[in-house]
């Protein structure tokens, strides 16, 4: 190990080659491919395992590599609530995560504290925008499986400028409806 | 072997050619991976990218190609630069002497095994340099599993290889295949069953995949020896772990299933299926079989496959003495 101790460098540069059509094709890539960390804080979790299974399936859209290190992550799902013990974890792991990198605050206790917001409450962080910079929120005691692949499509039109797939409103409605809904 | 200005530019087209095979085969198995991934777990898998999902592992290597290289701090400089580097580039060497086909060899090699079995260590010491320069607990703990993973297991897969060696009197590949008829049964595998059977779960161990990926383990190292890694280093591990994957389908198959030799059309065709079926294999236990634990891997290997590697080589030995 050297002598003198070095800081981790993570400085930005700005582009070397600016050329529009360059930077759309990177952009296209990231939006398709925004591989999640591994990282759940409360219920909201469950929902963010059950979108990366079988009914729902974010793989489809090809977010469904979980990368256990941050640093081979591009997109931060913060679901769940966030403890002041947590956050300082949860800045960390922001902090430690390279560049292209995009925040879901998914749940309502992620967006505002949710059910754990009253007076005088003294161990939650009242939103996860108020530690790290987020570019989505999904609303929801917990979201629903669908509500997160939406969040992901907003982050992936964040990135690109246009929508990729069709909302559920230009969706072909199913001729018959089954009778009785799976719950 | 004279090293004339031919066998130069062979070997430069063959170097070439390997390249491209490497990175064709990452891309390919990248797609078929999560695919079968998703078939096993009953959804369909990358879909909506491309033409059911085709372009997904393209968007993954240009994503990964455009990812910031983040330097951790107190690092050791060219140890971790150099470690993907060394995890890549003796993997090409190891595709040199594989004959591909009856005419299809890059290098002929008398020793053909001896060489992909010398030079296969080297993936086990970038492991280390990985795992060390990264100035990572996780990292080195996982680099310190690989070592331990890949000395263990190499022993039982040389025994097991030697087994067939002992037999076929050659060390060559293209002589192993030559012994082998297009049949099934006359295969390497009906002779030496239990040899083929050790040989594949140390192959399995050897490329450190699941259920043995112990130095990657995620729920106990984050990501082992490549934590700090990211963008293109760690794409680099990534191609090199599928092309390792490759090189011992492809040793597999020449030692015991009969190389290029089918039941009709001799050619690298058949090299080819059979690799694939066996890289199918490996993917196939990965996503159905959970990780074994540290101590149940090192009892797997030296309390079962030691022992039954040994005697298998005695064995063989002994018949091989008697039948002449
Ligand atoms: S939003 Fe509701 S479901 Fe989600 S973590 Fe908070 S309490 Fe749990």
């Amino acid at each position: 190990m050297s002598p003198e101790p070095h800081p981790a460098q993570s400085e930005i540069l700005p582009p070397l080659i600016n050329l529009k059509p360059v930077n759309w094709f990177f952009d296209v890539n990231r939006a398709m491919s925004l591989w999640p960390v591994t990282f759940g804080l409360a219920c909201c979790a469950i929902e963010m395992m059950a979108v990366s299974m079988t009914r729902f399936d974010i793989a489809r859209f090809g977010a469904e590599v979980f990368r256990p290190s941050i640093r081979q992550a591009d997109l931060m799902m913060v679901t769940g609530t966030v403890t002041k013990k947590m956050a300082p974890a949860v800045v960390r792991l922001y902090e430690q995560m390279p560049a292209p990198k995009f925040v879901l605050a998914c749940g309502n206790c992620a967006i505002s504290g949710g059910p754990f917001k009253f007076e005088g409450q003294y161990g939650i962080v009242e939103g996860v925008d108020q530690l790290i910079p987020v570019d989505v929120y999904v609303p929801g005691c917990p979201p629903r499986p669908e509500a997160i692949l939406e969040g992901v499509f907003s982050i992936q039109e964040k990135i690109t400028g246009r929508r990729w797939w069709p909302g559920p409103e230009e969706m072909p409605s199913d001729p018959a409806p089954p009778a009785k809904a799976a719950t | 072997m004279a090293l004339s200005l031919a066998v130069f530019v062979q070997i430069i087209v063959a170097v070439l050619l390997v390249i491209g095979l490497m990175v064709g085969n990452a891309v390919v198995m990248v797609y078929v991976e999560r695919k079968a991934c998703g078939f096993i777990q009953r959804r369909p898998g990358p879909f909506e990218v491309g033409p059911r999902g085709l372009l997904q592992a393209v968007c993954d290597s240009m994503k990964l190609l455009g990812k910031q290289i983040f330097v951790p701090g107190n690092i050791d400089w060219p140890l971790h630069f150099l470690a993907p580097v060394v995890a890549f580039l003796p993997v090409l060497l190891l595709y040199l002497p594989i004959p591909f086909g009856p005419y299809l060899t890059s290098l002929q090699v008398d020793d053909g095994i001896l060489l992909i079995l010398a030079f296969a260590g080297l993936g086990a010491v970038s492991n280390i340099l990985a795992g060390w320069s990264s100035n990572n607990k996780y990292g080195l703990l996982g680099a310190a599993r690989a070592v331990a993973q890949s000395v263990a297991y190499e022993i039982p897969m040389i025994m097991a290889l030697l087994a067939v060696i002992f037999m076929t009197g050659t060390m060559n590949l293209t002589t192993l295949v030559e012994g082998q008829g297009g049949w099934p049964w006359q295969w390497n595998i009906v002779r030496q069953p239990l040899a083929c059977f050790i040989y594949v779960v140390c192959l399995v161990a050897e490329t450190n995949r699941a259920p043995f990926d112990l130095p990657e383990a995620e729920s106990e190292l984050t990501a082992g020896f490549h934590t700090e890694y990211s963008g293109m280093g760690f794409a680099l591990f990534f191609l090199s772990e599928y092309a390792n994957m490759l090189l011992v389908s492809f040793v597999c198959a020449v030692f015991f299933l009969g190389g290029w030799r089918g039941p009709f059309l001799d050619g690298f065709w058949w090299t080819f299926a059979k690799a694939y079926a066996i890289m199918f294999f490996i993917v196939w236990i990965r996503w159905t079989f959970p990780r074994v634990r540290f101590d149940q891997l090192l009892n797997l290997n030296w309390k079962w496959l030691l022992p039954l590697s040994i005697l298998n080589l005695w064995l063989t030995a002994v018949v091989v003495k008697l039948a002449n």
